[in-house]
């Protein structure tokens, strides 16, 4: 419990720090690549965005963008959640909110682009 | 003075603005808003997986006039959100600390930011 309520003060310490970090530093060429390839292929349809998908590397660098950005994002709405929810039982209701979300939309953005990849 | 009613700092109505802590606060609104292009980037992809119709339906709503709102908002967000955060990540490391080039950065990043959006957007006209 006493995690939690250090969660709720807002004292992740050092790893959420730092897992903002690398996911940041991992997200300059990933998003990058995403704007990229959005512009290429965002407008296409079905198929086409299904052939581009379909090679492997695209894919892959898909899956490691939706879940850097999900994780970058998490970790910096928990940041705001920290500094403007007060009252521990809400600020954690939040935290947990934000977590689950981002991982059923991890979730759900994975089992797309495989789907994509592989054919449906 | 009871500490409820000792006047707030930064007190907004008599505050003046400087780039620095406009360029903080707008990360975070970059930020935030970049978290909701997140659930559409996965909501598109999900529609894409789908079927042919539905992703039809999704690439209408992105194509219409408040979809190419989002979209816009989205590159300037993601853009600004980018320059600051190796900004950001260049204090980590210890660099640009000093008045004179937290402002020559601050500037920096504005104008990379409005390029790089109006870059993007250029990119789109021919497609």
């Amino acid at each position: 419990m006493s995690a939690v309520i250090r969660t709720a003060k807002g004292g992740h310490g050092f790893r959420h720090w730092w897992a903002q970090r690398i996911t940041a530093v991992a997200l300059i060429p990933l998003s990058l690549w995403l704007v990229a390839g959005l512009l290429a292929h965002g407008g296409a349809d079905r198929a086409a965005l299904k052939a581009w998908l379909a090679d492997p590397v695209p894919a892959i660098l898909m899956i490691l963008t939706v879940s850097a950005a999900l994780y970058h994002a998490v970790l910096g709405l928990e940041e705001v959640v920290v500094d403007y929810v007060h009252g521990s039982g809400a600020r954690i209701a939040c935290l947990i909110l934000l977590r689950l979300a981002g991982a059923a939309l991890f979730a759900i953005g994975i089992f797309a682009v495989l789907r994509i990849s592989l054919g449906a | 003075m009871s500490s409820a009613n000792r006047p707030l700092s930064p007190h907004l109505q008599i505050y003046r603005w400087q780039l620095t802590s406009v360029l903080s606060i707008l990360h975070r609104l970059t930020g935030i808003f970049l978290s909701l292009g997140a659930v559409a980037l996965v909501w598109w992809l999900f529609a894409a997986a789908f079927s042919d119709a539905y992703f039809a339906f999704v690439q209408g709503l992105f194509a219409s006039l408040s979809g190419k709102l989002f979209l816009f908002g989205w590159t300037f967000s993601l853009f600004y959100h980018l320059a600051n955060g190796i900004r950001h990540l260049l204090w980590d490391v210890g660099f640009g600390f000093d008045l004179r080039t937290t402002y020559i950065t601050g500037w920096t990043v504005v104008i990379a930011a409005f390029a790089l959006t109006a870059l993007a957007w250029a990119c789109t006209v021919g497609l």
